[in-house]
């Protein structure tokens, strides 16, 4: 008893700063429990109450909900905002390098993500390589330095891509328009394979050699460790289920093939990535319980992207596949409640079913789900307010807490522009009157690329 | 600047049998300077002393001290005397381009050379490693570990001379360019052979992250600021295998494999201090953390947002060099162009680093980043003074605060008894237009010359000083 008076206190210190919030007389949309007219109350970080009537503790924040809509954070299982590097496309296998390594938590996508309802973010590696780089799941905690935004406890994963990038030849970035340079293999979708096979066979080599390393050691022998290998540790993970893989794909027969190659290799595919196709392998997909992060109708922006429908996610849903929608690019973030709602148009999904596709369900795809996801008692506190039905057109978010604090509020953003906008000015004019003057100090040249300033 | 011959002395006390037949390097051992206002920098500044130099050593100091009869006195009243100027991070010394006087040494041509001369002749010629794109961290791409700033001196480097005018004495300088780039060495700034100018051959392995791109390019691995990092990480964890597996093998080399010998691990052993590039408060974080997960003894270089990271700093006891290279708008960027207010801010700000981490607590120093003419370096150290950084700090973290953050500081950056006689004596505020009256390095005398310190144009051969512009 003492020790959980001990408990509640620490918790309730560690969120001194933000007093418990009461939104009343709401539509919450709790996604897993159907919808509540009524209040919810956010206390200590978490979900407190949900109900007609909600008692709240003295020192609450009352908002009026009257005609405005709750639901739970939008969960993106597919981004690249605050990356600084997206792709190592130097290497067909670039398991050694990750995301958490070069996170930046001041970059202005994250902000206008929360503005768009987005409180977690799945920030994946690019799709240059057949196997990439490693991810993070972040929560979008503005404000915070890199290490505070990660989502605690959330599994690591990796992202493997398929098709057309990775098996790129000539243009060793993967990228469009990049310069031609010697070929890397794979230039094949068969070659493809080949090097996630090959990268597998070699992890499967490095964990015997440590083993048999191990087991000399047990015996009390005397013998030289193995090197650790950082290319290969993320690949044991993944055979050890400790690793989630995210992989980028688009046609059915490239799909099938990595559901092969997993089978083979006793490992589990998390979610794939895109999967334009899925809809025609929905029942391999299915019974493999992978999941497919999708967009609601985004296509034909290459060829392997050509046989894209917008039925897609609904096919999937009524095939059993957790689905959801993904954004993975910074604009369209923004309104990923806009692109759930076109699964009620394409393919006739419930409103519950169009937004689960953004939030309960990435997060069952990033095993998040205890925590986030929807609105239940107990659950992080990462909850939006808006001032219409969220999936209408007309619709705004207001107000966005993450973890029971306020991040985003529509009216203060509003009411600081004019603020922001001449401390610029002033900024601008200063540095052009300093630069008239000629004293600028230093010579400008020889801008080393390691120490310029990036534009975000 | 060159030697000052004894026929040019001041105040010659004794010993004048020699003078005119001395050539450089055979000037009188022993001088005083009296009558100076002394900056310590280890303590309070003497009003009114003296300092005895001999044999290239600082024999005494203080306020009554009689002056040794074999020594040659310098009359110092209404002149300040600091300790020589250390730069924390230089590239001065490792460059083939003679002063005009000396030009013969270097093929190259006086005048343009300074541009075209970026890295060292010895660096560019041990980086054709990367023939064939690099497959990944084994092949060790872009990685001089091995590589020693004290073994790529040139003693006739022109920024030695023109640095050296402008009170510094001498510089932590490190190899640049590559990822791995080598060890730095603490060199003084005179000398004839580069062997005499090493007070400390290895003090750190130098760090570069330069984002190489989106996909490499063709260069292979690694191609992008993670893949750098990753690499970083992996060869630290690989020597930290080699340096036990080779422990393993001699304690037992019967029935063991031989681990095979890696010279770019060897590098990277040779010193345990690594500069690591943070400039931006983002990477400041980053880089900590980094350090933090590979318990690697760090120094951080940049640090023009470091205000933001000051208790960070203070905390996890991490030391800075700041540049005296402030951020500043391309010149030929364009004039239209939105730029983020954080960039703006981040320029605005930047001299004000020095001042909050001093405030804070933090250790740093300054270094020239490029800069090589010392009156553009005091103009920004000016900088930094007018935007909050107290004269005293500003001198401290010139002098001492260097030499401490790669341990020499029992030997260099201030003026105490026993130490390498490294002096700058000024009429007038450093900081301010002073003119620097005499440098001491390891105790030789120089005195600044008049004309403008590495302007580059003629004196092939030195006979006619000043002439023959081109």
């Amino acid at each position: 008893m003492k020790k959980l008076a001990l408990l509640t206190l620490i918790s309730t210190m560690a969120f001194a700063a933000d007093a418990p919030v009461l939104i009343q007389n709401a539509t919450i949309l709790t996604i897993t429990n159907g919808t509540v007219k009524g209040s919810i109350l956010l206390q200590d970080g978490k979900i407190a109450a949900i109900g007609d009537k909600v008692m709240a503790p003295p020192g609450t924040v009352v908002i009026d909900g009257a005609g405005k809509y709750v639901m739970p954070g939008i969960i993106d299982c597919h981004s690249h905002i605050m990356a600084e590097a997206i792709n190592e496309g130097s290497v067909s296998v670039s398991s050694m390098v990750g995301i958490p390594d070069v996170l930046n938590p001041e970059d202005i996508a994250i902000y206008r993500a929360l503005a768009g309802g987005v409180t977690t973010a799945n920030i994946l590696h690019g799709s240059a390589n057949s196997i990439g780089g490693k991810t993070i799941v972040m929560k979008m905690r503005w404000g915070k330095d890199a290490e505070e935004m990660k989502f605690e406890g959330a599994m690591p994963g990796i992202k493997f891509a398929l098709g057309e990038n990775p098996k790129r030849a000539g243009q060793s970035a993967g990228g469009r328009g990049a310069a031609p340079t010697a070929g890397r293999y794979p230039a094949t979708r068969m070659g493809v394979e080949d090097v996630i096979r090959e990268a597998f066979n070699d992890a499967v080599a490095y964990k015997a050699t440590w083993d048999f390393y191990n087991a000399r050691v047990a015996k009390g022998e005397v013998a030289i460790p193995p090197a650790r290998d950082l290319k290969l540790e993320p690949l044991v993970e993944v055979l050890e289920g400790k690793r989630l893989v995210h992989a980028h794909c688009y046609r059915q027969d490239e799909i099938l093939m990595l559901l092969h190659v997993a089978d083979d290799y006793h490992f589990k595919i998390r979610t794939l990535q895109h999967v334009l196709e899925g809809y025609k392998v929905a029942k391999e997909i299915q019974e493999r319980g992978t999941g497919a992060s999708t967009f609601a109708d985004w296509w034909a922006y290459k060829i392997e992207a050509n046989d894209a429908i917008p039925y897609n996610a609904a096919i999937l849903v009524k095939k059993g596949v957790l689905t959801s929608l993904n954004s993975d690019d910074a604009e369209l973030m923004r309104h990923l409640d806009k692109e759930a709602a076109k699964t009620v148009k394409y393919g006739g999904l419930t409103e519950t079913e169009a937004l689960s596709l953004i939030t309960i369900n990435p997060a069952k795809q990033l095993m998040i789900d205890k925590k986030v996801g929807s609105l239940e008692v107990g659950k992080d506190a990462d909850v939006l307010l808006y001032d219409g039905h969220p999936l209408s057109n007309f619709s705004k978010v207001t107000k966005v807490w993450i973890d029971g604090h306020e991040y985003f509020d529509m009216d203060q953003d509003v009411q600081d522009r004019p603020k922001k906008e001449a401390e610029k000015k002033a900024l601008v004019t200063k540095a052009a009157a300093e630069q008239r003057l000629g004293g600028g100090g230093g010579r400008g040249g020889n801008n080393s690329a390691a120490q310029g300033v990036p534009q975000q | 600047m060159r030697r000052t011959l004894p026929t040019i002395l001041l105040v010659p006390l004794a010993i004048a049998g020699a003078a005119g037949q001395l050539s450089a390097g055979e000037g009188p051992s022993t001088y005083v300077l009296r009558d100076a206002r002394i900056v310590r920098v280890s303590g309070p500044v003497i009003e009114h002393g003296t300092i005895v130099v001999r044999d290239g050593l600082i024999e005494a100091v203080g306020e009554n001290i009689a002056p040794p009869a074999d020594a040659w006195v310098i009359e110092c009243k209404g002149l300040t005397v600091y300790p020589g100027l250390v730069d924390a991070l230089s590239n001065w010394g490792l460059t083939n381009t003679p002063a005009p006087a000396v030009a013969a040494a270097g093929g190259r041509g006086g005048g343009r050379a300074q541009a075209a001369v970026v890295s060292t002749p010895v660096a560019t010629a041990t980086v054709t490693i990367t023939s064939a794109p690099a497959r990944g961290p084994e092949d060790r791409p872009s990685n001089v570990a091995y590589n020693k700033a004290a073994d790529q001196i040139f003693p006739t480097d022109r920024n030695i001379e023109s640095a050296r005018n402008g009170g510094y004495t001498a510089a932590v300088t490190f190899p640049t360019g590559n990822i791995f780039a080598g060890q730095g060495s603490v060199i003084s700034l005179a000398g004839d052979r580069a062997g005499d100018m090493v007070i400390v051959p290895s003090v750190g392995q130098m760090i570069t992250l330069a984002n190489r791109g989106f996909g490499g390019g063709g260069g292979g691995y690694p191609g992008s600021l993670m893949g750098s990092i990753a690499y970083v990480r992996q060869i630290y964890l690989d020597a930290e295998h080699y340096k036990l597996a080779k422990s393993i093998y001699e304690k037992n080399p019967q029935g063991l494999p031989r681990p095979a010998y890696d010279r770019t691990l060897e590098g990277v052993l040779a010193s345990d201090r690594v500069m690591l590039p943070a400039e931006r408060s983002v990477e400041v974080e980053r880089m900590i953390a980094f350090a933090k997960e590979m318990k690697m003894n760090v120094v951080l270089y940049g640090g023009h947002e470091a205000w933001r990271d000051t208790d960070l700093l203070k905390k996890t006891n991490t030391p800075v060099l700041v540049s005296l290279k402030y951020p500043v708008k391309a010149a030929d960027s364009d004039p239209m162009m939105d730029e983020p207010l954080r960039t703006l801010e981040m320029r605005e700000k930047a001299p004000t680093a020095a001042g909050a981490l001093a405030k804070a607590g933090v250790k740093f120093a300054f270094y020239s980043d490029g800069v090589s003419t010392p009156r553009d370096l005091m103009r920004a150290v000016k900088k930094a003074i007018d935007a909050g950084l107290s004269p005293t700090d500003a001198i401290r973290a010139l002098t001492l605060s260097p030499a401490e953050i790669f341990g020499v500081s029992n030997r260099l950056g201030s003026i105490d008894k026993g130490k390498i006689a490294d002096l700058v004596v000024v009429d007038g505020d450093l900081f301010s237009g002073a003119k620097v009256k005499y440098v001491f390095v390891d105790g030789t005398k120089f005195e600044p010359t008049d004309e403008p310190a590495g302007g580059g144009r003629g004196g092939r051969g030195g006979a006619n000083p000043g002439g023959e512009a081109r």
